[in-house]
C-alpha cells in the first residue's frame, strides 16, 4: 500500500507545493492538508512545509501553532505520528513545545539563501533513517529566523541523547547554537529541520538529489525499518 | 477604558542581535555613553468589559511571548493611574 503523506498549507506556507512533489518523487502520495481543517485524513504521516504562515507576525510559527490542523498534529506526535518541520515548519513545531528551543533572528541580521552542507548525525529518526550517521549532504538553507537557541542544559541534553539530527558545515548560515541545523524529540519521531530537503531531490532545480533521503526515510521508517 | 500592556522582552541570556545593531549604530550619532539595547515589544489589549489580568497573563504565556526565550510583565493602563503586576 503507498504509503499517504499529508502536506499542511498555512496562510503564507510557500513550500507546501515542493514538499508534496518530494514526498511523490519519493514514491508516496502526498495528501494536501488544510490549516484550517483539525481532520488528518488518515495520513500516515505529516510535512509542516517553510513559508511565512500568518505573515510571520508576532513570532515565526507564533500563530500557526494555533491552526486547528495543529491541535489533531501535536496530539498524534505525541502519539508517535511521524511529522517533519521544515524551516518555518520547524518553528511552528518549537512554538508548539513539540520541540524543545526556539528559532530566532539570524545572528547577523541578513536573510541567508545558499546551498549549505550539513552533517546528518542521527540517522535513528523516522525522517533520517536511510542515511548513515555521519553523512554529509548539501541542500538549500534559506531563512531570516534561524538561529537555533536554548538553555545550555537543553542543548547538553540533547547532544547526550542523540536528538541533534544535523548541524552546519563548513560555515553557520544563521548563529545557531552548536551550529545546530535540526533536531527531533526524544522518540525520533517529530523531526525539525531548518535547511530545505525539498528543494533537492531533483537534478534541474536542486544542487544535489540528497534531500530526498529525508523522503525515503519516512517511507523506510513506515514500512516498519526499526528508526 | 482601561488597557492592558504587555511588555516583552527577551530572556537576559538570549543574544539580541537587533538591540547590538542599535547600540553600534549609536556613535554615528555621536553618542558614546550607551553600554547596552535591547529591544522588546510593548502590546496593548482592551478587553471588551473590566480588564481581565487573568487573562491577560494567559494570553501572554501562551501566545503574546514565547516563555522559552522571552520574558513578560504586565501593566493596567488607565488615564490617570498606572497599577503594575508581574506573572
Amino acid at each position: 500500500m503507498t504509503a499517504r503523506i499529508g502536506v499542511v498549507t498555512f496562510p503564507g506556507s510557500l513550500d507546501d507545493r515542493d514538499a508534496a512533489r518530494a514526498v511523490r518523487i519519493a514514491g508516496a502520495e502526498a495528501v494536501p492538508l488544510w490549516h484550517d481543517d483539525a481532520d488528518l485524513h488518515g495520513v500516515d504521516a505529516v510535512v509542516l512545509p517553510g513559508g511565512f504562515s500568518y505573515g510571520d507576525y508576532l513570532r515565526c510559527g507564533a500563530i500557526a501553532r494555533f491552526a486547528p490542523v495543529m491541535e489533531t498534529i501535536a496530539a498524534g506526535a505525541r502519539d508517535g505520528l511521524p511529522v517533519l518541520g521544515i524551516c518555518n515548519g520547524f518553528q511552528i513545531l518549537c512554538e508548539a513545545h513539540l520541540l524543545p528551543g526556539a528559532l530566532t533572528r539570524n545572528q547577523h541580521l541578513h536573510f541567508r539563501n545558499r546551498d549549505q552542507w550539513l552533517r546528518v548525525e542521527s540517522a535513528g529518526t523516522a525522517w533520517t533513517n536511510a542515511f548513515q550517521a555521519g553523512q554529509e549532504v548539501l541542500v538549500p538553507v534559506k531563512n531570516g529566523e534561524g538561529c537555533y537557541v536554548a538553555d545550555e542544559r537543553t542543548l547538553d541534553e540533547l547532544e547526550a541523547t542523540g536528538r541533534v539530527v544535523a548541524r552546519y558545515l563548513h560555515g553557520n548560515p544563521n548563529g545557531s547554537l552548536r551550529d545546530i541545523a535540526g533536531i527531533t524529540n526524544e522518540a525520533g519521531n517529530v523531526v525539525g529541520l531548518m535547511p530545505h530537503p525539498e528543494h533537492a531531490v531533483e537534478a534541474l532545480t536542486g544542487p544535489s538529489l540528497d534531500g530526498l533521503g529525508f523522503f525515503t526515510s519516512i517511507l523506510k521508517h513506515l514500512a516498519g525499518a526499526p528508526a | 477604558m482601561p488597557r492592558v500592556v504587555v511588555d516583552v522582552m527577551l530572556k537576559p541570556e538570549i543574544l539580541d542581535p537587533q538591540g547590538q545593531a542599535v547600540a553600534n549604530a549609536l556613535p554615528r550619532l555621536g553618542v558614546t555613553d550607551v553600554s547596552s539595547v535591547r529591544i522588546g515589544r510593548r502590546i496593548e489589549i482592551e478587553f471588551a468589559g473590566q480588564p481581565d489580568l487573568d487573562r491577560a497573563r494567559e494570553i501572554a504565556d501562551k501566545l503574546l511571548a514565547n516563555p522559552v526565550i522571552e520574558d513578560f510583565s504586565i501593566t493596567v493602563v488607565d488615564a490617570a493611574d498606572v497599577q503594575e503586576s508581574h506573572p
